[in-house]
């Protein structure tokens, strides 16, 4: 067993009474769903409010 | 030249930093994550300077999206009786196949050979721009192996390898792996030779267009042995043949114990986290944290493959800026924190003459006249210019002038030590 897997495990013995292998994926799943679903309401707030004029106008001149 | 040794300047457009000279690869991350925070800072300082209703923003990236790009090159010290042909064919399977681990990815495509593709999202942001093999140039027909070879050190025992296709990465991780991974291969071809290198593809830049358009990682190309190799087979070959070096030599070349182990264990959890399970590599390969808010936003909201809001978001994952880093918000794992950064930001490393460099900068500001990478020249005041030689990048550290520059009060008593 990989050291993520036996971390993995863990992470879903404790938030989970039935520790069978399908509960722990389950889990885990879950708890990465809600990850991005966090992550994605937080970029609503700070991306830029027009995307269109912000990605025209991102222009460089020059360069390696 | 700042006081940690690094040079920071402007270059065509946009301003550029040089890191200071670093021994190992997780020295050169610290040193690349001072060089964000003092890119960070400038900005602030020039925006205080700026009305309201202007401001400027910085993206650590290497693209425009509109077919402009731009570098983040690394550079490495290699032994100058390394045959150049041998360099070229052991390092050609790395260059192209290692940004599956280490791409920094990109929404859509902008130059016409990858447009023909209509990608949603390619690996790499850099990868396209590719279109000779070997060669000098930097801003066009750009080559897989550069020969820029200014070693700034004893060109009779050292070359520099230039390397420009390489994408700037947010994630520390990826910026350690990225360094180590090349250092090492680097390391086992002066010891073994190219022999055990896995073959090149027979066509390079059509191999590293393809890679990076190929999210499934399956796609193989016909290499100089009549095998076909995708870029996952590239890079496990070539982690193979990279801890076969470090059982046999030690790695002493690279880094200690502790911290080549440590690129080892990365690099291999980062090759199989991309083909197996990429949920545990989002928090280190950035083209996996980036793909993954891309289309976690598109199926929110229901966009189009390539709408300006999946633009918007791949350049703001680059913002240097606190307050619009999308980067900062993915949730990577951190191998330096703040404290470390700050600290970066004014000293030098020690295990290098940039140690030097930056302590004299720091200390007799006034009395010199030119900083490079490998002299020092101070004014004086009564008398020639006089000029401090460092063409050995290992001398001049911490352990060999920390004291001399300690105890020399003024640049003169400094000068004096040293003619001793």
């Amino acid at each position: 067993m990989t050291e993520r897997e036996r971390i993995q495990k863990q992470r879903g013995e404790r938030s989970s009474e039935t520790s069978a292998e399908v509960s722990v994926d389950a889990t885990k799943g879950d708890q990465l769903k809600a990850d991005l679903d966090d992550l994605l309401d937080e970029i609503d707030e700070v991306l830029e409010e027009n995307a269109e004029e912000f990605v025209r106008n991102y222009v460089q001149k020059g360069g390696q | 030249m700042l006081t940690n040794g690094a040079r920071l300047y402007v270059d065509h457009a946009h301003p550029e930093y040089s890191s200071p000279e670093c021994r190992t690869p997780l020295e050169a991350t610290l040193y690349d994550g001072a060089g964000e925070e003092i890119m960070r800072r400038a900005l602030e300082m020039a925006n205080e300077d700026l009305p309201p209703a202007q401001a400027i923003s910085l993206y650590k990236n290497n693209s425009d999206g509109k077919g402009n790009s731009y570098g983040t090159h690394e550079n490495y010290l290699v032994r100058r009786d390394l045959e150049f042909a041998h360099l070229i064919r052991a390092m050609v399977p790395h260059f192209v196949s290692r940004q599956i681990v280490i791409g920094a990815g990109k929404v859509g495509a902008e130059t016409e050979p990858a447009l023909e593709h209509n990608p949603a999202f390619q690996l790499s942001q850099r990868a396209e721009f590719f279109e000779e093999v070997v060669g000098l140039e930097t801003t066009l027909k750009r080559p897989i192996i550069n020969t820029r070879d200014e070693p700034h050190s004893d060109a009779e025992r050292f070359r520099r390898l230039h390397v420009i296709i390489g994408d700037a990465n947010m994630s520390q991780t990826a910026t350690l792996v990225k360094l180590g991974a090349t250092a090492l291969l680097l390391a086992a071809l002066e010891e073994f030779g190219p022999e055990p290198f896995p073959a090149p593809p027979r066509s390079p830049v059509h191999a590293v267009r393809a890679f990076a358009l190929d999210l499934s990682l399956r796609e193989a190309v016909p290499c100089d042995d009549d095998r076909s190799r995708n870029a996952w087979d590239f890079q496990d070959e070539l982690w193979h043949l990279a801890a076969r070096y470090v059982e046999a030599c030690g790695a002493g070349a690279v880094g200690g114990p502790s911290e080549v182990a440590l690129v080892m264990a990365q690099w291999r959890e980062m090759l199989d986290g991309v083909l197996d399970d990429r949920p545990a590599v989002a928090d280190r390969v950035d083209w996996v944290a980036k793909w993954r808010v891309v289309e976690g936003f598109r199926e929110r909201h229901h966009l189009a493959a390539h709408d300006a809001k999946l633009r918007a978001i791949d350049l703001q994952y680059h913002d240097l800026r606190a307050s619009h880093s999308l980067a900062q918000r993915v949730g990577l794992r951190v191998l330096w924190d703040q404290a470390d950064v700050r600290e970066a930001v004014h000293n030098p490393p020690p295990s290098t003459r940039a140690f030097f460099r930056g302590q004299c900068v720091a200390r007799f500001p006034e009395q010199i006249v030119a900083a490079n990478w490998d002299s020092v020249v101070f004014d004086l005041g009564d008398g020639p210019l006089q000029r401090v030689p460092m063409l050995d990048p290992l001398r001049g550290t911490h352990s060999l002038t920390a004291e001399l520059l300690e105890t020399s009060a003024t640049a003169s008593e400094l000068l004096d030590a040293l003619d001793r």
